[in-house]
C-alpha cells in the first residue's frame, strides 16, 4: 500500500512530519507461505497414516518385502540436488543473466523430471513383480497415497518451473520477476523437504532399516 | 466531525438504471471484497435457513416418543445435513465473509491480498454447497431413490465404508466439502496475507482492531486444521472408490485414526467458528459502552493463547472411545487450560461496559445476548472437559445443548449482531430498529426455550441422532419444550430477513458513521466506494475516529 | 434478563425431576422378571460404584459452575443495569460526552487471569484422579466377564466362563463385578447404562473395557450412544441384575438345551425354520449355526424382542417375523413372506425355545 506522498497529517496531534514509508511483508512471499503451511499439514496426515499402519498389515507384500531402496535415493539425489539448481537459477535471473537462468532452470527441469521417471520405474515394478495395488493392504493403500501425492506435487512443480522457462526462451521474464520466481523455487524446495520426510518414513522407517 | 472524508459513492440511482442482467453479470465476474464478502453473507443465510428447516422437521419429529413423521432414514439425512450445512455452509461463509467484507476497510486497504483467489474461493464455496445438496437430487441411495448423506456430519468410519454406506450419497459429502473446502483455504490464506501485509500506514499489528487480531488466527487455523481434514477425505475417498483400506478394520484399519484426523480438523474448527464472533463482539460492545475496549493487549495474547490450544485439545471428543487414561488426562487438562483464556474474554467484556453508558441499539442487544449465552456454552463446555463426567454425557443430548449454546447462542448471536451492526455500511441504509429487538427477543426466548431443555434431556439419558426416543424414560416434557421453542425461533429469524430485504429500500440513510464508532470502516462512506477510501488512511491508535473525533485526548497518549 | 431465570432453575428442575422418579420408582416393577424398575433409569440413580462416583462429581460440577455462572451473569446484569445510557452517572473527568475511558488494568486483568488458572487447574486434577479410580485396565478381583459384541442394531452377549451366549439383555448377579468387553462386529457402538457406569465405544478392531457392579437386583436401562445408522435409536440396553439364586437358575437354563417339544406345529414350525433363509443367520443350540443374527437358544427367557423394541410375547413374535420392518423399519431382517400356517407353526416352535 503506498501512500500518495511521505508527508502525512498525523491525526493524533495534527502535526505534519514525513516518516519512513512503513516495512510490509511482500503478499506474495505471506501468501506461498500460507500455502506451504497448508500443505504441510495435509503430507503431514499421510505421514502419520503410513507410519501408524507400519506392520498393521494382515498379509503382505509390506516394505520390507516389495520396496528396493537402492535406485531411490540415486532418484532421491537428483530431487534434492535440484534445489540447489533452483537457487543458482533465481539468483542469475536477479542479476540479469538469462543465459544462465536458463541453463539452471533446464537442468533443474531435467533432475526433476528424473525423480518423476524414477518414481513411474518403481511403481511399475511394485505392480508388475508384486502385484502391490492401492486396493492390496494398507501398505498399498498408505504408499501410494502418500509417494503418489508427493510425485503429483513434483509434476505441479515441473509444470510451474516449465511454464516460467517457457515464458524466459520466448523472452516475457525479466529480472524483476525474480521475486515471483523465488516464489516457485519456495515452492519446490518445499516439495523437496516433504520428500526428505516421505523417504525417512516409507524408505527407512517402512522397511525397517530404521 | 467536519475532517471525515465524504466521497460521493457512484449514486444508487445510477446502479438501478441498469438492466437486470447487467448488474447481476457486475456480481458474477467481481473480485471487489465488498461484493464478495456480501455474496457469502447472503448465501450462508440462504443456506442458514435450509439448515433451520432441517432442524425444524427434527423438532417436529421428536416433540414426542414414539412420532411417525419421518422415517428413521430421512432423520438421519436430516441431521447429517444439519451439521454440515450450518459448519461448512453457514457458520464458515458468513463469517470469512464478514472478514471479507470488513477487514480491508477496518486495516485500511484497498481490498484483500489476492482479489481474484478471493472470487475463487467464493465460488468454490458456492458450487461446494450445491454439489452437496444436489446429493437431494442425484444420490443414488440405499433404496436406488436419491438420498443425501446419512452418516452424521463427523462422518466415522466405518460407517462411511461401502459395505454400510451404499450407494455414493457419502461421496457427495466428501466432495461437497472437500471443494468448499479449498475455497476455505483460499480465504484463509487470503486473509493472512492482507492482514500481515495490506495494513495501512501507521497501523501496527498492536493497532490493528481486535476483529483483525481475531481473523488472523481465524486463517492460521483455517491453513492448519483443513489440510488434515482434505487428506482424510482423500484417503476416505480411495476407500470408497478405489477400494483401499485406510478406514477398513478388515484389513487391519483403524476406524480410530479416522476420528484423530476429523478431531484434528473440528476442534480448531470450533474454534474457527467461535474466534470471528469474538471480533464482532470486540468491535460491537466498545461502541455502544462508549468505551474503550478493555486491556487490548491481554485480549491479544487470550486470542493468540486458543489458537495454539485449540490445536491439543482434539481427543476431548474421544473419551469414550478408550483412549487410555494418559491421553483422557492430558486432553482434559488442555481442554481445561483453553477456558482460560475464553474466560480472560468474557471479563473483558464485562470490564468494556462496566463505567460506560451503554445504548441498547440491536447490535449491544445481540452482543449482550452473544456474553451471557456464550458464558452458559463455555461452562458446560468445562463440565464436558471433566473425563468422568463426560463418560455418562458425551453424545447425548446435553452435549447438543452445550455447543448450540456456544456456536447459536454463541456464534449465531455475534452474526446477526455483526449484521445488524454493519448493514448501514454495506448498503447505506438502517435497519429498523423496532423489528430488530422484536426479532432479537423472539430468538433470544425461542433460544433458551428450545436448547436448555436439552442439557437436561441429556443429563436423563437420551442419546444425540436418534429419530425417536422411548416413551419411559423422562423424557417427554423436556422433548416437547424444545420442539415448542422452534416457531418462536423461526419467527425471529423471518423477522430478521424481512427486517434485511425491506430496509435495502426503506431503511433510513445511514450516513458515514450513524454509530459513532471509532474503527477506520465508518471514515469512509456508506456504502463504501469500490476502491474503499480516496486518500489510504493513516493511523495513529487503535481507535483513528476517536482521535479524530477527540483531538484534545487522543487514544495515542495512553497505548 | 429472562437467562438467569432460566439457568438458575435448571439444576433444581433436574434434581426435582429425579425425585419424583424416586418417589414411584419402588412401585414399578418388570412384568416378566419381576424386578424393581425406576421409572427414570438415569445416572441420577446411580446403582454401580462409577456411576455413584460420577453422580457425586456431577453435583459437584453443576455446583461450581453454576456459582461461576452467578457470579458472571450479576455482573452482566450489574453493568447492563447501572451503566445504560441515560441511568449513568455522568463522568465529569473524562472527554465531554463520553464516559471515562479506561484502557485496562494490570491487577484486575492478572486477578481474572490468575484466579480461572486455579479453578481450572483443580478441576483438572480432579479429573485425572478420577479417572485413574474408574477407568480400569485389569479386571476386579472374582468380576464375571462379559463380552459384548455390538451388531447393526442389536448387541450380543457371550460369557467366555460359562459357555453362555445370548442377545440383548444382559443378566448378571447382582453385588459381584461384571468385567465388559467390548467389540463391535460392523460400525461404532457404544454400550451405555447411566445407572451403572459412564458409557464406553464398541469398535471394530478396537477392544475395549468397562466394569460395573449392581449393587442391588433390578432392572436397568439404557441405549446404544454412538451413531450407528438407521435404527440406532432403537438398540436398546437391558441388564437385569439378579439375586445370586436368580442369577444362578438363569445360568442353568441358559446352559441347558432348548425343551424340546414333539406337538407336530412346533415340529413343522421348526422344519420352516430349517428350510427357509432363518437358519442362515440365527444359532439355535443343536438346530443351526447361522452367526449373523442374535442367538435364538433361549428366545423366550428375554421379555423384549428386536433389541428391547417391543415387550416379547406370541403376538410381536408373529408380528416381527411376518414383516419386521413394521416394527424396526430399516433393520437387516427381512421379512421372509411365510403365509398364516408357516408363520403360525414358526411361533409355535419358537415359543418353546426356553
Amino acid at each position: 500500500m503506498a501512500a500518495t506522498s511521505d508527508a502525512t497529517v498525523d491525526p493524533t496531534d495534527g502535526a505534519t512530519r514525513r516518516d519512513a514509508v512503513e516495512w510490509r511483508p511482500s503478499r506474495g512471499k505471506v501468501g506461498v507461505a500460507s500455502l506451504i503451511a497448508m500443505e504441510s499439514f495435509f503430507f503431514g496426515t499421510f505421514i502419520v497414516a503410513f507410519l501408524f499402519y507400519i506392520g498393521k498389515d494382515v498379509h503382505g507384500p509390506t516394505g520390507a518385502t516389495a520396496l528396493d531402496v537402492g535406485p531411490v535415493i540415486v532418484w532421491s539425489i537428483c530431487l534434492l540436488s535440484s534445489s540447489a539448481t533452483v537457487v543458482a537459477a533465481v539468483k542469475a535471473l536477479a542479476r540479469g543473466a538469462k543465459a544462465a537462468f536458463e541453463f539452471w532452470m533446464g537442468a533443474t527441469l531435467l533432475l526433476g523430471g528424473a525423480f518423476v521417471y524414477g518414481t513411474a520405474v518403481e511403481w511399475r515394478g511394485l505392480m508388475l513383480d508384486h502385484e502391490l495395488f492401492i486396493s492390496t493392504n494398507l501398505f498399498g493403500s498408505t504408499y501410494y497415497g502418500l509417494v503418489g501425492f508427493h510425485a503429483f506435487h513434483v509434476v505441479l512443480g515441473l509444470l510451474a518451473l516449465g511454464m516460467i522457462w517457457t515464458l524466459s526462451k520466448l523472452g516475457h521474464l525479466r529480472a524483476v520477476d525474480a521475486e515471483k520466481v523465488e516464489l516457485v523455487s519456495w515452492y519446490w524446495h518445499f516439495v523437496d523437504v516433504v520428500w526428505i520426510f516421505v523417504f525417512t518414513s516409507v524408505y527407512l522407517f517402512g522397511t525397517g532399516i530404521l | 466531525m467536519t475532517t471525515l472524508p465524504t466521497t460521493p459513492a457512484e449514486t444508487v440511482a445510477d446502479r438501478r438504471a441498469e438492466p437486470l442482467s447487467a448488474r447481476l453479470h457486475l456480481w458474477a465476474i467481481t473480485v471487489d471484497h465488498k461484493r464478495l464478502g456480501i455474496m457469502y453473507v447472503l448465501s450462508g443465510l440462504v443456506f442458514f435457513l435450509v439448515g433451520g428447516l432441517e432442524a425444524s422437521a427434527m423438532r417436529a419429529q421428536l416433540a414426542r416418543p414414539g412420532n411417525d413423521l419421518v422415517s428413521p432414514e430421512v432423520f438421519n439425512q436430516l441431521f447429517t445435513m444439519h451439521g454440515t450445512t450450518m459448519v461448512f455452509l453457514v457458520g464458515m461463509p458468513v463469517l470469512l465473509g464478514m472478514g471479507n467484507y470488513l477487514i480491508p476497510l477496518m486495516i485500511g486497504a484497498r481490498d484483500m491480498a489476492f482479489p481474484r483467489l478471493n472470487a475463487f474461493g467464493f465460488w468454490l464455496f458456492l458450487f461446494g454447497g450445491l454439489l452437496l445438496y444436489y446429493s437431494y437430487i442425484g444420490a443414488q441411495g440405499l433404496y436406488g431413490t436419491s438420498a443425501a448423506p446419512d452418516v452424521g456430519w463427523f462422518a466415522y468410519a466405518p460407517l462411511t465404508d461401502r459395505t454400510f454406506s451404499r450407494g455414493n450419497s457419502t461421496d457427495y459429502w466428501i466432495l461437497g466439502i472437500m471443494v468448499s473446502g479449498f475455497g476455505s483455504i483460499a480465504t484463509g490464506a487470503n486473509l493472512v496475507a492482507t492482514i500481515l501485509c495490506m495494513r495501512c500506514r501507521g497501523m501496527t499489528l498492536m493497532r490493528m482492531p481486535l476483529m483483525a487480531w481475531m481473523m488472523l488466527v481465524v486463517g492460521v487455523l483455517v491453513l492448519t486444521a483443513l489440510g488434515p481434514l482434505t487428506a482424510a477425505q482423500v484417503m476416505l475417498l480411495f476407500d470408497r472408490n478405489l477400494g483401499a483400506h485406510f478406514f477398513d478394520p478388515q484389513e487391519g484399519g483403524s476406524a480410530i485414526l479416522w476420528q484423530h484426523f476429523f478431531w484434528f480438523f473440528g476442534h480448531p474448527e470450533v474454534y474457527i467458528l467461535i474466534l470471528p464472533a469474538f471480533g464482532f463482539v470486540s468491535e460491537i460492545v466498545p461502541t455502544f459502552s462508549r468505551k474503550v475496549i478493555f486491556g487490548y493487549p491481554l485480549m491479544v495474547a487470550a486470542t493468540v493463547g486458543i489458537g495454539f490450544i485449540s490445536l491439543s485439545v482434539w481427543a476431548h471428543h474421544m473419551f469414550a472411545v478408550g483412549l487410555g487414561p494418559v491421553l483422557d488426562a492430558f486432553f482434559s487438562a488442555m481442554t481445561f487450560m483453553i477456558a482460560v483464556p475464553t474466560g480472560i474474554k468474557i471479563f473483558n467484556w464485562i470490564g468494556t461496559m462496566w463505567g460506560g453508558r451503554i445504548r441498547f441499539a440491536s447490535p449491544m442487544l445481540f452482543a449482550t445476548g452473544f456474553v451471557a449465552m456464550f458464558v452458559i456454552g463455555g461452562l458446560t463446555g468445562i463440565m464436558l472437559a471433566m473425563v468422568p463426567f463426560d463418560w455418562q454425557v458425551s453424545d447425548s443430548y446435553f452435549v447438543v445443548g452445550h455447543f448450540h449454546y456456544v456456536l447459536f447462542g454463541g456464534t449465531i448471536f455475534a452474526i446477526f449482531g455483526a449484521l445488524h451492526y454493519w448493514y448501514p455500511k454495506a448498503v447505506g441504509r438502517m435497519l429498523n430498529e423496532t423489528i430488530a429487538k422484536w426479532s432479537f427477543w423472539l430468538l433470544f426466548a425461542g433460544f433458551n426455550l428450545t436448547f436448555f431443555p436439552m442439557h437436561i434431556s441429556g443429563l436423563l439419558g437420551m442419546p444425540r441422532r436418534i429419530y425417536t426416543f422411548q416413551p419411559d424414560r423422562g423424557l417427554e416434557l423436556w422433548n416437547l419444550l424444545s420442539t415448542a421453542g422452534v416457531p418462536l425461533q423461526a419467527a425471529g429469524v423471518l423477522l430478521i430477513v424481512w427486517n434485511l430485504l425491506r430496509s435495502h429500500r426503506k431503511g433510513a440513510i445511514a450516513g458515514n458513521d450513524p454509530w459513532d464508532a471509532w474503527t477506520l470502516e465508518w471514515a469512509t462512506t456508506s456504502p463504501p466506494p469500490e476502491h474503499n477510501f480516496d486518500e489510504p488512511p493513516t493511523v495513529g491508535s487503535r481507535r483513528p475516529l476517536w482521535d479524530l473525533k477527540h483531538p484534545e485526548d487522543p487514544d495515542g497518549r495512553y497505548e | 434478563m429472562t437467562v438467569l431465570a432460566v439457568g438458575a432453575v435448571a439444576a433444581p428442575v433436574a434434581a426435582a425431576a429425579t425425585q419424583t422418579a424416586d418417589a414411584t420408582s419402588s412401585e414399578i416393577c418388570d412384568p416378566t422378571s419381576g424386578l424393581p424398575l425406576p421409572s427414570i433409569p438415569s445416572m441420577f440413580e446411580p446403582a454401580s460404584p462409577p456411576a455413584a462416583d460420577i453422580e457425586a462429581l456431577t453435583w459437584l460440577l453443576l455446583g461450581i459452575c453454576a456459582a461461576i455462572f452467578v457470579v458472571v451473569q450479576a455482573a452482566l446484569v450489574h453493568a447492563i443495569v447501572k451503566y445504560r445510557a441515560g441511568r449513568a452517572a455522568v463522568d465529569r473527568d473524562g472527554v465531554p460526552g463520553e464516559p471515562r475511558q479506561v484502557y485496562g488494568s494490570n491487577p484486575v486483568e492478572l486477578a481474572w487471569t490468575v484466579i480461572p488458572i486455579v479453578i481450572v487447574f483443580v478441576l483438572a486434577m480432579t479429573s485425572v484422579r478420577l479417572i485413574r479410580d474408574i477407568e480400569r485396565t485389569s479386571p476386579p478381583e472374582g468380576a464375571l466377564a462379559v463380552t459384548v459384541i455390538g451388531h447393526q442394531w442389536w448387541w450380543e452377549y457371550r460369557y467366555p466362563e460359562l459357555g453362555i451366549v445370548t442377545a440383548n439383555e444382559l443378566v448378571v448377579p447382582a453385588n459381584r463385578p461384571v468385567w465388559l468387553e467390548l467389540h463391535s462386529a460392523d460400525v461404532n457402538h457404544s454400550w451405555w447404562v447411566p445407572q451403572l457406569s459412564g458409557k464406553k465405544d464398541c469398535i471394530p478392531g478396537h477392544t475395549n473395557v468397562l466394569w460395573f457392579e449392581a449393587e442391588r437386583p433390578g432392572v436397568f436401562l439404557g441405549q446404544c450412544a454412538e451413531y450407528c445408522g438407521t435404527q440406532h435409536a432403537n438398540m436398546l440396553l437391558r441388564v437385569e441384575a439378579r439375586d445370586d439364586a436368580g442369577f444362578d437358575a438363569w445360568v442353568r437354563g441358559q446352559q441347558s438345551p432348548p425343551a424340546s417339544d414333539d406337538d407336530e406345529e412346533v415340529l413343522r414350525g421348526r422344519e420352516v425354520f430349517l428350510a427357509l433363509a432363518c437358519q442362515a443367520c440365527h444359532d439355535i443350540a443343536g438346530v443351526s449355526e447361522g452367526a449373523f443374527g442374535p442367538n435364538l437358544t433361549h428366545l423366550m427367557s428375554r421379555s423384549t424382542i428386536g433389541a428391547g423394541v417391543a415387550p416379547l410375547d406370541r403376538d410381536t413374535l408373529r408380528q416381527w417375523i411376518d414383516d419386521p420392518q413394521t416394527l424396526k423399519p430399516g433393520c437387516n431382517m427381512p421379512s421372509l413372506e411365510l403365509d398364516d400356517a408357516q408363520l403360525d407353526a414358526v411361533v409355535a416352535y419358537l415359543a418353546t425355545l426356553r
